[in-house]
């Protein structure tokens, strides 16, 4: 029973961290048809974030000894500007360019912001602990200890969702973001500004990359500057499957991909563990064949003739 | 419909004050040929240089070079003419390469590395060329396996399918220690790959996605690529189209895969990830993803600025200090170079057209002229 329900919570919490990196990509699959490879390295320098750049063996701390909340905001603050500086000086100019042009644009990104970090921090993992009493804190549930970090990531990331939703449904800017998803070309026509619409789609995106940054460094406690690379390849697929350009969609994608590798990790028998990204990556191309566009069907993503 | 729009491009009339008149037959060929002819010479010319001139650091980059254009040409066989961008050809390339490892290691190297190998492939060894040709062959069975499921989906959703395939591929190679071992480097294949041996696959396999691309078959593709409804409606079978240039591209990039093992001797499954997956697929985007002449000159100019940066990163003399770029400087160059030139030149560096005989008096474009019309 107790181990059942450590499979529980680890699927839920890992499905969680996807689900946010998903809605990353999403959001700005939805506006601007682009599907960011960069957002994965937007994750990692989220953690560097945290330390002084230099190039030593070891990671010195900076942000990461702020009190919590001036921590928070300070991480995030970096990286949304680091992501509206690509926006103007990459995506702006490449905005009417096809999608393929596009994802190469933000594969070119990340190939550039990894080797930046390899050249300022140099390229050999560093540990950094980030709030390590979160690991440490546990429940005793029946005869299972639980740690309180993966509750909390559920917990943080059912919370953004709801700010999430709140936002989109409720305000101004929230309602402009939805329109410009939905059919850019009209809404602009009804006076949605399309940079204010882009840049802000920019700055959610980075703000939740900045977010799984944090909750990914303190699981980890590492630093290395491909670090966000799989959660962004398995974000990508999440959004995916789906559904591409429908938030909701990149949230259940999430679940699932996260929710199904934990349960392949803990069902699976021990001589076809290792194996457990073929099945994971084969049952995407499965329900890629079953529904094309994805589980929740955007009304934009449909094919109009 | 595709006919028209590849005759608007391929026959414009250029006025140019060097004008040959291409009479004689051979000439006319020539002529018609022009995209694979230029590039083959140019290549011939490169290759000729640095064989005879350059330095033996400098031969190996050039061969390792010449296997991405491969890999490159390979891709816009599939990319250019069904429109759906691959992010799974890498995989091919690895099934490839450990085809030849399969094929040609000496069987005592076989038997202690990798003992999952059938008896008939563990004792025998075969010849150079033709374990180039057969793990081709292996990569265009998969290709025709995997596209046969694959090629049923379309736009983003296939990119995607392409993607998990090859993460499937390489998860997979990554843990099938009996035949690949795995995570660890496989040694012992034969060294035979250098710019010479290189030079006549690649502009055979110019010349067959040249001829690919103006068939009927490339130009149903093309046209499934423009408009896939009109295409359905036109009678084209997309879905046999997209799955005959998948395999064929699989073929070419599955024997690069083969001339790569042999290149280095060594093999680990680490090396066919999304890093090449990023720079082959960059070097056809930057070039131009749906011209032949795109895919050759976009990675004739990313390795050569490779190459040029490799140089600084090593270091030149100003004065009495030495300039050199830092660790990664490269790669950060190698970025925003490529940024830029896709933001400037948002279809490739050829505009998605191909290069065609420049020298046309004002009789020979009258009279495409009135061909097209």
């Amino acid at each position: 029973m107790g181990y059942i329900l450590q499979v529980i919570i680890d699927a839920l919490s890992l499905g969680s961290l996807y689900a946010l990196a998903a809605l990353g990509i999403g959001l700005l699959f939805g506006v601007l048809r682009l599907i960011n490879f960069a957002h994965g390295d937007f994750i990692t320098l989220g953690a560097y974030a945290l330390i002084v750049p230099a190039y030593g063996p070891n990671a010195i701390r900076f942000i990461a000894d702020f009190p919590a909340p001036l921590l928070i905001i300070c991480t995030i603050l970096v990286i949304v500007a680091i992501a509206l500086i690509s926006e103007f000086l990459i995506f702006r100019p490449l905005r009417y360019a096809t999608a393929a042009t596009l994802m190469v644009g933000s594969f070119a990104l990340s190939f550039v912001i990894q080797n930046l970090i390899i050249m300022i921090y140099s390229g050999r993992p560093k540990s950094l602990n980030l709030w390590s009493e979160l690991t440490e804190i546990k429940f005793l549930v029946g005869d299972v200890e639980i740690a309180l970090l993966p509750i909390l990531i559920v917990a943080v990331t059912l919370i953004l969702l709801l700010l999430l939703v709140l936002f989109l449904k409720r305000t101004p800017w929230g309602v402009q973001m939805r329109a410009a998803a939905e059919d850019f070309k009209m809404a602009r026509m009804l006076g949605v500004r399309a940079n204010f619409v882009i840049s802000l789609a920019f700055v959610l995106s980075a703000a939740l990359a900045a977010v799984v940054s944090l909750l990914f460094e303190a699981q980890t406690g590492i630093l290395m500057f491909r670090m966000g690379t799989p959660l962004m390849v398995f974000a990508f697929i999440a959004t995916v499957i789906g559904g591409m350009g429908s938030l909701v969609g990149s949230v259940v994608g999430g679940m699932t991909v996260g929710i199904v590798s934990s349960v392949l990790q803990a069902g699976l028998p021990a001589e076809v563990r290792g194996y457990r990204d073929v099945f994971v990556f084969g049952l995407v191309i499965l329900i890629l064949l079953v529904r094309p566009q994805g589980l929740v069907l955007s009304r934009a993503a449909r094919e109009r003739v | 419909m595709a006919m028209t729009t590849e005759g608007n491009s391929a026959q414009r009339p250029t006025s140019s004050r060097f004008t040959i008149e291409a009479k004689s037959p051979f000439m006319l060929q020539v002529r018609a040929w022009w995209p694979p002819v230029l590039w083959s010479i140019v290549l011939l010319i490169i290759v000729a240089i640095i064989m005879l001139a350059g330095g033996p650091v400098l031969q190996k980059t050039l061969t390792d070079a010449l296997i991405k254009l491969l890999v490159v040409v390979g891709l816009y066989v599939f990319i250019g003419n069904s429109g759906i961008l691959s992010f799974g050809h890498i995989g091919f390339m690895m099934i490839g390469a450990y085809g030849a490892a399969w094929m040609t290691c000496c069987p005592r190297t076989k038997k202690l590395f990798i003992p999952g190998l059938p008896e008939y492939l563990q004792t025998h060894q075969f010849p150079f060329l033709v374990s180039v040709v057969v793990s081709g062959l292996l990569a265009a069975v998969v290709a025709l396996i995997s596209g046969s499921v694959l090629m049923r989906l379309s736009g983003i959703a296939a990119s995607i399918g392409t993607f998990a395939f090859l993460m499937v591929m390489y998860s997979f190679y990554l843990r099938w220690d009996p035949w690949t071992r795995g995570a660890s480097t496989m040694t012992g294949l034969p060294v035979e790959t250098n710019s010479w041996v290189m030079l006549p696959f690649i502009v055979v396999v110019m010349f067959g996605a040249f001829l690919y691309a103006r068939s009927r078959y490339g130009l149903s593709a093309k046209a499934s690529r423009d408009d896939e409804v009109a295409s359905k409606a036109a009678g084209v079978n997309v879905v046999g189209q997209r799955l005959l240039s998948f395999v064929i591209s699989a073929f070419i990039v599955g024997m690069a895969g083969a001339l790569f093992g042999h290149f280095l001797g060594i093999l680990t499954v680490d090396s066919f990830g999304l890093p090449l997956t990023f720079i082959t697929l960059s070097m056809l985007v930057v070039g131009g993803m749906q011209s032949l002449s795109g895919a050759v000159l976009g990675s004739i100019v990313i390795s050569a600025l490779f190459e040029a940066l490799r140089q600084l990163e090593v270091g030149f003399n100003v004065g009495e200090s030495v300039i050199a770029l830092p660790g990664g400087g490269r790669e950060v160059g190698i970025g925003i170079l490529m940024l830029i030139i896709l933001i400037f030149r948002r279809n490739g560096l050829t505009a998605n057209q191909e290069i065609y005989w420049p020298f046309r008096g004002d009789a020979a474009a009258k009279t495409a002229m009135s061909r097209k019309s």
